[in-house]
């Protein structure tokens, strides 16, 4: 109980500091290891290989050159609402995280209703989306944005639906009760794995996967932005710093999403507690505290390994197709899976 | 000129009358986008001025002319032997393709045939070109669709073609290597044993495109069934190539007329497709890439000896009159009409290529589809910016 002992003063710092980290380091790491590297890899290139060794430092580079770069603003555009647009959507990656538990006492706020609030503020980054495609008195941008918004909206239900089967299944809408419940459960009576929701909640976890992907608006689902058929989308008028403000909170977005995806269904930051004897939240050691992000951080990279995976591989939808995929196919899976898990939730 | 003053006044009704439309119905109004001169997707400076009901075309007018250079017009100031380079920059992507129909109608003026190794060597370097232009397309289909990871493939696996026409041409994209009578120089040394080699890479080229890219679901439900051209329509306007034979003409130029090149002397296959969709579009060029490494092998098969250049004048002069030969490239049917008065260079040549008439049923084809598949459709019946302005 490192945390606990300490002043409110140096909890605070250390947890606005933590979130911070939490926020950029996933965006830096997955635009390196998967966006710079992986995709080269895939594509028989070799990607960034002059700044730094492997082009680490490539990273440092781009954000020099989008900070030194003119801030341009059209000139018909709503100006103040143009400048406010990509904060809004970087602040919606910052209170998402917020809700994220990285160890026993590693979280910034730790409240009952976690998931509840976590699908909420999720879809406040359609807002930034809505405001910069109008904002922008763009054409392209104003098609963008409106894509994002139908997307993003028609995209949240499945995603609600297939967390409602964890949370049956959990009985708590407290992010870190559905760790615990994960580590501490059992298969059957065998402990030696803890059981992870991806088992059970098999059918919920691939709907919540695509349901993120659709979100996240990487490829199978990325028409907001659609780059052959609108130049940028939403994006188009944002240049220097802006841009760059979006596209950190683009991958930001990746990195917070597969977090709470790994927490939901693969067991977080958990470790089984029978392999080392524990009971409930109170009992483990202190030492998860710093080996808790390190398993949580594993299991991101795994999960947004998957998500541009697909991005890289795929084609992209057209958007009625998109609606049309989410209200008849996701939306029905989903209701058929949230009945299933409560009637056998009742009879076990 | 009155044509296009007709087309004009023709879109400007439409326009009125859809707007209209939907002032009473929904009392919403229309959008005109301009797709392009710049814009990702058009490869260059082709500009469509889309009207748009919500993400729905109401109406769609292509407006060319952005890259005009005048090829018809220089040609006229250069004599014969020069022309070759000016139109070697027409369809950038397969050059030399560019090149044949143009010294077959001087040599038709002048009365001399190429020997048959030349003819030979010309087939293939044609083919190889068709080989070269149409791989790109079906990389660059992937980045239209969203897919970016086929285009380097592409990237890739062409430059093994645009090496071997290097080293039999001495230029990658423009080989200015065919001649009045012949061709500059022979095949270098150890040319058709690396070729046989890159046809069999390139054939793995084809088979990998055709998992990843024509095997995905996404890209079947985006392109199937979307744009269809029915087989009445694609004759009317003028279509050709590929995008003729996907609605079901069997026509092909390399195998319906005779002309002296050595496609007569060997077995090919003439691929169509019933569906005319931008699917079918694709897969026909596909399939033509495949067929077209087969035919390079066959005429390697059986490549005559002997020499590369017949016996012409060293100042060309070509006779007066008139000839237009075609062939079939790798975009469609292009033609030269040559029109000499007995001097060193042409008095007036006139270029049909195939793109400026494909893209002119893009308002027909344009209709009543969603901007997603404006994009997907104009990949589809694969232009070139050069080939449509000149």
């Amino acid at each position: 109980m490192v945390a606990a002992d300490l002043p409110y003063w140096a909890q605070s710092l250390l947890r606005v500091l933590g979130g911070t980290v939490a926020v950029l380091l996933p965006a830096g790491t997955i635009v390196y290891l998967f966006l710079f590297k992986m995709m080269s890899f895939m594509q028989s290139r070799l990607g960034p290989m002059e700044a730094g060794p492997y082009g680490s430092m490539q990273l440092f580079a781009e954000v020099g050159k989008w900070l030194q770069k003119e801030d341009i603003q059209p000139e018909l555009a709503d100006k103040r609402i143009f400048k406010i647009a990509p904060l809004i959507v970087l602040v919606s990656t910052f209170i998402l995280v917020a809700v994220v538990p990285f160890g026993p006492d590693a979280w910034f706020t730790n409240f009952e209703t976690g998931v509840f609030y976590a699908l909420a503020v999720s879809s406040v980054s359609v807002l930034g989306i809505l405001i910069a495609g109008w904002s922008s008195a763009n054409k392209y941008s104003l098609l963008g944005g409106l894509r994002a918004a139908g997307q993003l909206i028609a995209y949240e239900l499945p995603m609600v639906l297939a967390v409602i089967g964890v949370v049956i299944q959990a009985g708590t809408l407290n992010l870190q009760g559905i760790v615990v419940s994960q580590n501490a459960g059992s298969m059957f009576g065998w402990d030696g794995l803890g059981n992870p929701y991806i088992l059970t909640q098999f059918v919920g976890f691939l709907v919540f996967m695509i349901s993120v992907q659709a979100e996240l608006t990487q490829t199978p689902f990325d028409m907001p932005i659609a780059e052959s058929e609108l130049v940028s989308g939403y994006m188009t008028e944002y240049s220097g710093f802006r841009f760059l403000i979006f596209f950190i909170a683009e991958f930001a977005n990746v990195g917070v999403f597969t977090l709470i995806a790994s927490i939901l269904f693969l067991g977080g930051w958990g470790i089984p507690f029978s392999w080392f004897g524990w009971t409930s939240v109170d009992s483990i050691d202190n030492w998860m505290n710093v080996v808790g992000p390190l398993i949580m951080v594993t299991k991101m990279i795994v999960l947004s390994f998957i998500v541009m995976w697909v991005r890289f591989s795929y084609p992209r939808l057209r958007e009625d197709q998109l609606q049309r995929f989410a209200w008849k196919v996701l939306i029905p899976v989903s209701l058929v899976n949230i009945m299933i898990t409560a009637v056998l939730k009742v009879m076990f | 000129m009155t044509d296009l003053v007709d087309r004009q006044k023709l879109s400007y009704i439409a326009a009125q009358a859809a707007d209209a439309r939907l002032n009473v119905e929904l009392e919403t109004e229309g959008m005109t986008l301009n797709i392009g001169p710049q814009h990702p997707a058009t490869h260059g400076t082709l500009r469509i001025i889309v009207r748009l009901d919500g993400e729905q075309v109401v109406w769609a007018d292509p407006s060319a002319g952005y890259m005009h250079r005048g090829y018809e017009k220089l040609t006229e100031v250069r004599t014969f032997p020069q022309v070759t380079s000016l139109i070697n920059r027409i369809d950038w992507l397969g050059s030399f393709a560019n090149e044949v129909p143009f010294i077959l109608a001087a040599e038709k003026l002048m009365g001399v045939e190429a020997p048959p190794r030349a003819q030979w060597i010309r087939t293939i370097l044609f083919e190889l070109s068709r080989i070269a232009n149409v791989s790109l397309f079906l990389g660059d289909l992937g980045v239209q669709l969203g897919a970016i990871t086929p285009v380097f493939m592409a990237f890739r696996d062409r430059e093994y073609v645009l090496n071997l026409i290097e080293s039999a041409t001495g230029g990658r994209f423009h080989p200015n290597f065919d001649r009045i009578g012949g061709l500059k120089d022979d095949l270098p040394k150890g040319w058709i044993l690396e070729t046989r080699q890159v046809m069999k890479k390139l054939r793995n080229f084809c088979d990998e495109i055709e998992n990843l890219l024509f095997g995905n679901a996404i890209f079947q439900i985006r392109t199937r069934g979307i744009g269809i051209i029915p087989k009445e329509v694609a004759l009317q306007y003028g279509l050709s190539g590929a995008n003729l034979r996907a609605s079901g003409v069997d026509w092909d130029l390399r195998r319906d007329q005779k002309i002296p090149l050595a496609y007569d002397k060997i077995d090919f296959k003439v691929w169509t497709h019933p569906d005319g969709d931008s699917f079918a579009r694709c897969w026909i060029r596909l399939q033509e890439t495949r067929e077209a490494t087969l035919i390079v092998d066959k005429l390697l098969d059986g490549l005559p000896a002997g020499p590369v250049m017949a016996k012409v004048p060293r100042i060309i002069k070509v006779p007066e009159g008139e000839a237009y030969v075609s062939t079939e490239n790798p975009l469609g049917e292009m033609g030269y009409y040559v029109v000499s008065q007995g001097d060193l260079g042409p008095f007036r040549v006139k270029i049909r290529t195939a793109s400026f008439n494909n893209i002119s049923i893009v308002p027909w084809v344009l209709r009543g589809v969603f901007v997603p598949d404006v994009i997907t459709i104009l990949a589809s019946l694969y232009f070139i910016l050069g080939d449509i302005d000149k």
